[in-house]
């Protein structure tokens, strides 16, 4: 049947994303040097990935998804301090709280404007950070807590400093949870997901419990942030007050919007971008590398994320 | 207790000359500008670099800051702002979080990342107290000065808004653009002249504010959510509600950290996220208006 | 006229009231819509037809009374509970899922209609029974040759197509159809007017329409809106010679709305 077959292709793996993937699992072992970089690449991916689920396909503009971050990563830390050094554990149990962080933030975006709703998220992670400050006895304050070993990664792989086994244990954290959102997206609750974006009034006119998909998805997306955050941690051996920065969030709207929201490699790809162009960038002005990066956002919204990357279209002026 | 409420208010009396312009241009372009710090801070820094390497006196300075921060906000509004007002607000808000962050590089670039000095004039320094025992009444004499200049500030914005052809013509705006443009009113103008007069308030606001506030390259990204705060929960459609929610949010955060230091800033953004959430569209919105 | 009681009716409205502060924008409206009837509310602009349909729908709030929905009363109830106990409208303005093509804008639907909803881990397209109704009602509407067109590059009258089809994914047993229409050329009503009419008969219709061939040669009774309140109501018959209908519209074009 005609209908069937469209709604399923469309869902059918393209091509060159098992290339990509392939590609991405190859670097460490072919060029063990990059390994490093590609563990801050799919440890960010993964971060903007679960942005993208909130912002791309539910509509909802945030500015403090840095909140889920740095709870996955304090999660994990103490956990490993406290309880044990086994990762997976602690990734699990960083996803769990973090999850339930979405859950009680998502109330807080349910209603109100796009102003409210960034202030809201806004203030949330600012709250934690806060806590993470003033907690001091818990958190290491200002210095963090640091020097952290985990057990191996399948009790067989240990981390060591070239970091290949961190490149892949955060890869494979990453394909995994990427696969679960593209399945997410792709269902009939991606597509209310997205009605809910198109069109809130009319999600609601067609029997769609608009409020509970959104605390679902924030949910999901705030479990999803927490496993970059622990996956940060686990690979560094620390974690400290940066991972609540406006930074943080104000970067993953900047990946976001070069990769495209709505498709989730919007994510991966604007990740990949970032974080080379940040490595380019920070080894010519280390100090200053955020004004050239303040630049190209700039730049970017106001020249069009489409004719950017068509540069084509510059030579002729008009709409 | 006196003395905390007196600081309260000097410092939301501040707060609300820094937001002030920021709640007019949201209501009247509908755009979300996070930059509206950097403006301050540049207000900031040309009265704290004309004092420390041109001796210019203090109260020179203050015209000047506005002045400052008007021009680069009219030339900035022309050039970069404008094309960007039908754009989404994800748009808007990138935007602005790249101008801040090109600012804050470029005047730590520039200037360095200390916190600056600013020596007040003799006449401003020192303290009158009244009152005893619990009920005293400690009021430095520069917060006097802020207090006097931002009511003199709020009285003229409320005559130009009320009494003026310009405030009749930048209400219309805020309430219907297009109406407003059908009527003859040159909007270009009349947001071109709000956002500049906006930003010298801000400009303004940041020099005043240098010697209370503090005043480093990351100004902008520090004391963003505050202005936020100030236009969400006053609501962009008067300047009586930005009024009211700066004077709330100074009493409560000078209170916040005085009494309970360790949850200092913790409780200025729960309150925050409660009134919101109970009035998503601002505590002081005018009935029928747009939020 | 007093009202034949020979069925329950199957929507009402008792005493709705809506104010917006000084504005009393519904004036104590009680309406009945029967089973199976087509019901059309009439009225000159302002008169608070589509406000009602927000109240009924619950998009507003009442400052007083009360929506029956099959006897239960549904004032309570957020919009989407209506939606799934049957009672739905659509919009005298497209409201559509502008980056969804219809085919995937009707399976969401259809699949939500189902309670598959919330499925999360089976693709769209999963479901044979929802792409095989998916097919019908394209077909049904004219919008096979179109179905894999964005919505937000469709022409207007395929808009308005997949506005009611919409609205027919989710199987209700009350339609409220808000000005179905308006804005449509000429040229295309007619396939419109053809699919209203061929709706099912045990699908109680409440259109709201300013054309007024389309409401005589739809209409088994019709309620008359004035100034939020009800002024009178009949058989199309009665309301035509209805002199205070008349006086309402007198000097306003009636023959098109």
């Amino acid at each position: 049947m005609q209908a069937q077959q469209t709604l399923i292709r469309s869902n059918r793996f393209r091509p060159w994303e098992p290339v990509l993937w392939l590609a991405a699992l190859a670097i460490p072992v072919l060029l063990p040097h990059y390994a490093l970089i590609v563990n801050e690449i799919a440890i960010v991916a993964l971060f903007a990935v679960s942005l993208d689920l909130v912002l791309g396909y539910a509509g909802i503009v945030s500015l403090g998804h840095a909140a889920f971050f740095g709870l996955g990563a304090y999660t994990a830390a103490l956990f490993c301090k406290h309880v044990s050094p086994d990762p997976h554990l602690g990734l699990l149990v960083a996803i769990a709280a973090s999850a339930l962080l979405g859950l009680a933030a998502s109330f807080t975006v349910l209603r109100g404007s796009d102003l409210t709703r960034l202030m809201v998220t806004l203030g949330v992670a600012l709250i934690l950070l806060e806590l993470a400050n003033k907690l001091d006895w818990l958190t290491g304050g200002t210095d963090g807590i640091q020097g952290l070993v985990f057990s191996p990664v399948l009790g067989l792989f240990e981390f060591e400093l070239t970091g290949r086994v961190a490149s892949y244990y955060s890869l494979g954290v990453l394909l995994i949870l990427f696969f679960v959102a593209r399945r997410l997206v792709n269902s009939p609750f991606g597509a209310t997901l997205q009605a809910i974006r198109d069109n809130r009034l009319r999600a609601m006119a067609v029997g769609i419990p608009v409020h509970a998909r959104l605390v679902s998805i924030y949910t999901v997306a705030g479990g999803m942030a927490g496993a970059a955050g622990a996956l940060f941690t686990q690979t560094s051996g620390f974690a400290s007050l940066d991972v609540f920065e406006f930074h943080r969030s104000a970067d993953l709207m900047l990946m976001l919007v070069v990769g495209g929201t709505g498709w989730l490699y919007g994510g991966v790809v604007g990740a990949i971008v970032f974080k080379l162009m940040q490595d380019a960038l920070s080894s010519i002005t280390p100090q200053y590398w955020t004004f050239w990066l303040g630049l190209f956002l700039v730049v970017l919204v106001l020249v069009g994320r489409d004719r950017l990357f068509k540069p084509w279209t510059w030579i002729r002026r008009g709409r | 207790m006196l003395t905390i409420l007196f600081d309260g208010i000097a410092y939301g009396m501040l707060l609300f000359i820094l937001a002030v312009g920021l709640a007019v241009t949201m209501g009247l372009m509908n755009f979300i500008n996070l930059a509206h710090g950097a403006f301050a801070m540049v207000g900031g820094y040309i009265t704290v670099l004309l004092m420390q390497r041109m001796d210019v006196p203090f109260l020179v300075c203050l015209p000047l800051a506005f002045a400052g921060a008007a021009l680069l906000g009219a030339v900035l509004e022309r050039t970069l702002y404008r094309p960007l007002y039908r754009k989404p607000h994800l748009d808007q808000v990138l935007f602005s979080i790249g101008l801040v962050f090109m600012s804050v590089a470029a005047f730590d670039y520039f200037v360095g990342s200390t916190q600056q000095i600013v020596q007040l004039p003799a006449w401003l320094k020192g303290r009158t107290e009244l009152g005893e025992g619990a009920w005293t009444l400690g009021m430095g004499h520069y917060r006097i000065f802020i207090i006097a200049v931002c009511a003199a500030l709020t009285v003229l914005l409320q005559y130009i808004l009320s009494r003026t052809r310009f405030g009749s013509r930048l209400r219309a705006s805020v309430d219907d653009q297009r109406v407003a443009a059908g009527m003859g009113i040159n909007v270009n103008v009349v947001f071109l002249s709000t956002f500049a007069f906006g930003s010298g308030l801000a400009g303004l606001g940041g020099a005043l504010g240098a010697e209370v506030l503090g005043l480093d390259p990351t100004f902008p990204l520090k004391f963003m959510i505050y202005f936020l705060i100030v236009v969400a929960v006053g609501g962009t459609s008067s300047i009586t509600g930005p009024l009211l929610a700066a004077l709330l949010l100074g009493i409560a955060d000078v209170a916040g950290k005085y009494y309970i230091p360790k949850m200092g800033a913790f409780i200025v953004y729960s309150l925050m996220i409660v009134i919101l959430l109970w009035r998503p569209q601002g505590l002081f919105v005018r009935q029928g208006g747009k939020a | 006229m007093s009202d034949a009681a020979d069925s329950v009716p199957v929507l009402s409205a008792r005493g709705l009231i809506k104010k917006f502060g000084g504005i009393t924008a519904t004036n104590n409206v009680t309406l009945d819509v029967r089973r199976g009837a087509r019901h059309a509310l009439i009225g000159p602009n302002g008169a608070g037809k589509t406000t009602l349909i927000n109240l009924l729908t619950g998009v507003l709030t009442p400052t007083e009374g009360r929506v029956v929905l099959q006897g239960e009363d549904i004032s309570g109830l957020a919009p989407h509970e209506r939606v799934r106990r049957g009672l739905v409208r659509t919009f005298q303005i497209n409201q559509l899922f502008v980056s969804m093509t219809p085919l995937e804008t009707l399976a969401l639907v259809i699949s939500q209609q189902r309670g598959r909803g919330a499925t999360f881990w089976k693709p769209l397209g999963g479901d044979a029974e929802v792409a095989r109704r998916c097919e019908e009602l394209l077909a049904q509407f004219h919008l096979s040759e179109v179905m894999n067109q964005r919505t937000e590059y469709l022409a207007y009258g395929k808009r308005r197509l997949l506005e009611i089809a919409i609205a027919l994914a989710c199987e209700p047993r009350v339609l409220l159809l808000d000005e179905p229409v308006a804005g449509v050329p000429a040229g295309e009503r007619e396939e419109l007017l053809q699919t209203v009419a061929a709706l099912p008969a045990d699908v109680s219709v409440l259109l709201i329409e300013h054309d007024m061939d389309l409401v005589f040669s739809f209409a088994d009774r019709m309620t008359v809106l004035v100034n939020g309140g009800v002024l009178t109501e009949g058989s199309p018959e009665e309301i035509a010679a209805n002199e205070e209908v008349k006086a309402v519209y007198l000097g306003h074009e009636v023959a098109h709305g």
